[in-house]
């Protein structure tokens, strides 16, 4: 089976500061992987890496996506081909309805594979769908998108574009930050109706709580640009109880 | 949904590079030489077949002119334009004014069709007339017999001239008289051609009233004029729209446009802007040296004007309204697009004279490349203008960092018991933006069409149904090659 990722000792920087410093991890069809690890330790800068942010410069390492070179695409043409990054802080644009983004990112994505744009009462339905998986109001469709919302509306907001936009690949970043124990528990919903196994998902996490709705089937620790422990979902127990500090000086002692 | 224009039309669009009107037409043309001396103005004068009081009233501008100096105030740059080396008239071959569609040249008529104007009332939007000016003249004016049952008189100004005189010398120059300013001097003096509208007590026009002006002469001047008169609680809606041929030479523009609206009257006055902008070095391109005013003249009367501002190397335009009516109403709705090296400097002028008046200014500037972009606005609250109220809110977008957004507001009050708020804002298109657009599969030469598309919605939203698709398709192509 070919895996959906496929990272190979990947190097980044920024500005002349290496912070990814050699990550390796494959995802297969169907796998759900938590990355776990204190704050500031590259979790976004491997979601962002991935995504194709211009700011980062990769300076070692392959990444594989589905076959094909991953780092050669365009972040438009890796969303098109199945990526999708649900942002820790996702971006307001003023003016520029939740609907119409959607429509405009639907149909792009579309017309890469071949398919002509859905017609207006196919797509209004289809997002009235979707949004119910996160429970998330049809009043929110004629809001410019993200303006104003809550921090947990957002959150709801990246959930409910995944879900129109059916991405092969899904990095979430910190979705549960910010958000309360219903409003978690709505989202984590809304991901896991999204699990199929033909899918993967990259669940970016600081706190194992999400990790109790959203059950992975791997853990890995990222601790100062390296993957310092892999394992499977009582990993995150484990830390829960012991604290990163616990990971840190094993891992300093082991380097 | 209710959304107004759909974006995805507009996307679909924006693969195309060019300026799309940049083609010239074949058409045998009369020209007048090169020069403007008081026998050009009687020339044109005679051309039209015009009666002794309109001659008089141009040479009086001319002479007027003479004794003027170009302004230098307005934020723009520009070589010293030669009076002399412009050519003051233009018309198509053997048609003296409008004319039965089958009379018409059919290079003419395939011109407008080729514009997306097509002439033919069969194959026209539903619901909007058109007087179709090329150069010096009005070629036609659609639908005239259908407005003419409900008393709304729609012309060319040339024929409203010799049909309509009565109305015409009460009230031509009465909103912007002859010496007002240096091109409208000018404007008065050698005027072509334009739109007259004359809509009769009580009646609400049944349809938009468009005209649509393109240059198409070379080294020729446009100088249109229009007017619209609403008289008492009527109402009509009009737009205007205009392109050019894509040439190394600049071209001068300078149009007068006059409103007036009577008690309980409304004017809503659209334009969508698209001359040539001239190339991406800044080679060629219009020179847009407008002036227009509206003057509220009964109580509750109301004068709206919208405009989408994308062509033109330079532009320098104000629709201002003069609210003299009691509780008139004064409203300015503005984008303006720069890129590469075009410059703007635009805005409005409220005069508040009549008690409580209002007007709300909603300016949005977009630059990009190496332009410049200003905003220029005077609310004035005359010493009678009790409870006058105004709200301005002037925003500007900035797409890369060698362009440059200005504004200049300008405040006056002489009544204390007047309201004035003005909001100001500048944002730039940041990568964050752009990078959660590309991330969901929108490139980037769309992505700014929506953000823009977006940002301008407020402006987008004033406009007739079937011109905001357009402007939106408009706004998404000038702005192509903007992000890197
Ligand atoms: N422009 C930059 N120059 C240098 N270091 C940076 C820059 N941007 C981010 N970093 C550093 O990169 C590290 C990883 O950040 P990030 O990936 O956001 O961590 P996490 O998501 O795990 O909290 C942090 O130590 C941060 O300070
Ligand atoms: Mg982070």
């Amino acid at each position: 089976m070919t895996p959906i990722l496929e990272i190979t000792n990947l190097h980044a920087s920024i500005d002349g500061t290496e912070i990814l410093k050699g990550i390796n991890l494959t995802i297969q069809p169907g796998e759900v992987h938590a990355v776990m690890g204190p704050n500031g330790s590259g979790k976004s800068t491997l979601a962002s890496v991935l995504a194709g942010r211009e700011e980062y410069t990769v300076t070692e390492g392959t990444v594989v996506f589905h076959g094909h070179d991953l780092l050669d695409m365009s972040p438009e043409d890796r969303a098109r081909e199945g990526l999708f990054l649900a942002f820790q802080y996702p971006v307001e644009i003023p003016g520029v309805s939740t609907a119409n983004f959607l429509k405009s990112a639907v149909n792009a994505q579309r017309a890469h594979r071949g398919l002509s744009p859905l017609e207006p009462a196919e797509f209004l339905a289809l997002m009235k769908e979707r949004m119910a998986l996160v429970e998330m109001n049809p009043a929110f469709l004629q809001r410019s998108l993200n303006e104003g919302f809550s921090g947990g509306e957002k959150k709801r907001n990246e959930i409910f574009q995944m879900a129109m936009l059916e991405p092969t690949l899904a990095i979430l970043d910190e979705t549960d930050s910010g958000l309360d124990i219903d409003a978690l528990r709505i989202v984590a919903n809304g991901v896991n109706a999204q699990r199929t196994p033909h899918n993967g998902m990259i669940v970016i996490t600081h706190y194992q709580r999400l990790l109790n709705y959203i059950v992975p089937d791997v853990v890995h620790v990222l601790w100062n640009g390296r993957i310092v422990r892999t394992g499977g979902k009582d990993l995150a127990l484990t830390l829960e109880e012991r604290g990163y500090d616990w990971i840190k000086t094993e891992s300093s002692v082991e380097a | 949904m209710s959304e107004v224009p759909d974006s995805q039309h507009v996307l679909d669009d924006v693969v195309q590079r060019e300026y799309q009107y940049g083609f010239s037409s074949d058409i045998e043309q009369e020209l007048l030489e090169k020069g403007l001396s008081e026998d050009t103005v009687r020339f044109i004068s005679a051309k039209k077949q015009e009666p002794e009081w309109m001659l008089e009233w141009r040479l009086e501008a001319f002479r007027t002119w003479q004794r003027m100096k170009e302004p230098t105030w307005p934020n723009v740059t520009y070589p010293v334009i030669d009076f002399q080396d412009i050519i003051y008239w233009a018309a198509p071959k053997k048609k003296e004014g409008p004319a039965s569609l089958d009379e018409v040249d059919p290079e003419l008529l395939a011109t407008f069709e080729k514009l997306g104007i097509p002439l033919d009332e069969q194959k026209m939007l539903t619901g909007v007339a058109v007087d179709a000016v090329l150069d010096s003249v009005s070629v036609k004016t659609t639908f005239q017999e259908a407005l003419k049952k409900v008393g709304v008189i729609f012309c060319p100004m040339s024929e409203a001239i010799q049909e309509h005189p009565d109305l015409v010398r009460r009230y031509l120059g009465s909103v912007v008289p002859v010496g007002d300013n240096f091109y409208a001097a000018l404007n008065s003096a050698v005027f072509s051609d334009g739109s007259f509208v004359y809509i009769p007590k009580g009646v609400r026009c049944p349809m938009e009233l468009s005209t649509y002006f393109r240059i198409n002469a070379r080294n020729t001047g446009q100088f249109e004029r229009t007017l619209i008169i609403a008289d008492e609680g009527s109402y009509v809606s009009y737009l205007e729209g205009c392109t050019a041929p894509q040439r190394d030479e600049n071209q001068l523009h300078a149009a007068v446009v006059e409103l007036v609206a009577h008690q309980d009257a409304e004017i809503k006055y659209s334009t969508v802007q698209n001359w040539y902008p001239g190339d991406a070095e800044g080679k060629g391109g219009i020179y847009n040296f407008v002036t227009k005013r509206g003057i509220c003249e009964g109580a509750r009367s109301k004068i709206s004007w919208t405009q989408v501002e994308t062509g033109s190397a330079v532009t320098w335009k104000y629709p201002s309204c003069v609210l003299k009516g009691d509780h008139s109403i004064g409203e300015f709705y503005s984008v303006a697009v720069t890129n590469h090296y075009q410059q703007a400097d635009t805005g409005t002028k409220m005069i508040h004279i009549g008690k409580n008046t209002r007007s709300r200014i909603v300016s949005k500037g977009i630059s990009a490349g190496r332009s410049q972009n200003s905003y220029r606005g005077l609310v004035r609250m005359n010493a009678t203008a009790t409870n006058g109220w105004n709200y301005s809110q002037c925003d500007s977008l900035l797409i890369g960092d060698q362009c440059g957004a200005h504004t200049f507001p300008y405040l006056e009050t002489a009544n204390s018991t007047a309201t004035v708020e003005h909001e100001a804002t500048t944002s730039k298109i940041g990568e964050d933006m752009l990078f959660y657009c590309n991330q969901r599969g929108i490139d980037t030469e769309a992505a700014v069409a929506l953000i823009v598309n977006g940002y301008a919605r407020d402006v987008i939203n004033q406009l007739p149904m079937e011109f905001a698709v357009e402007a939106q398709k408009l706004l998404a192509i000038s702005l192509e090659g903007s992000v890197g």
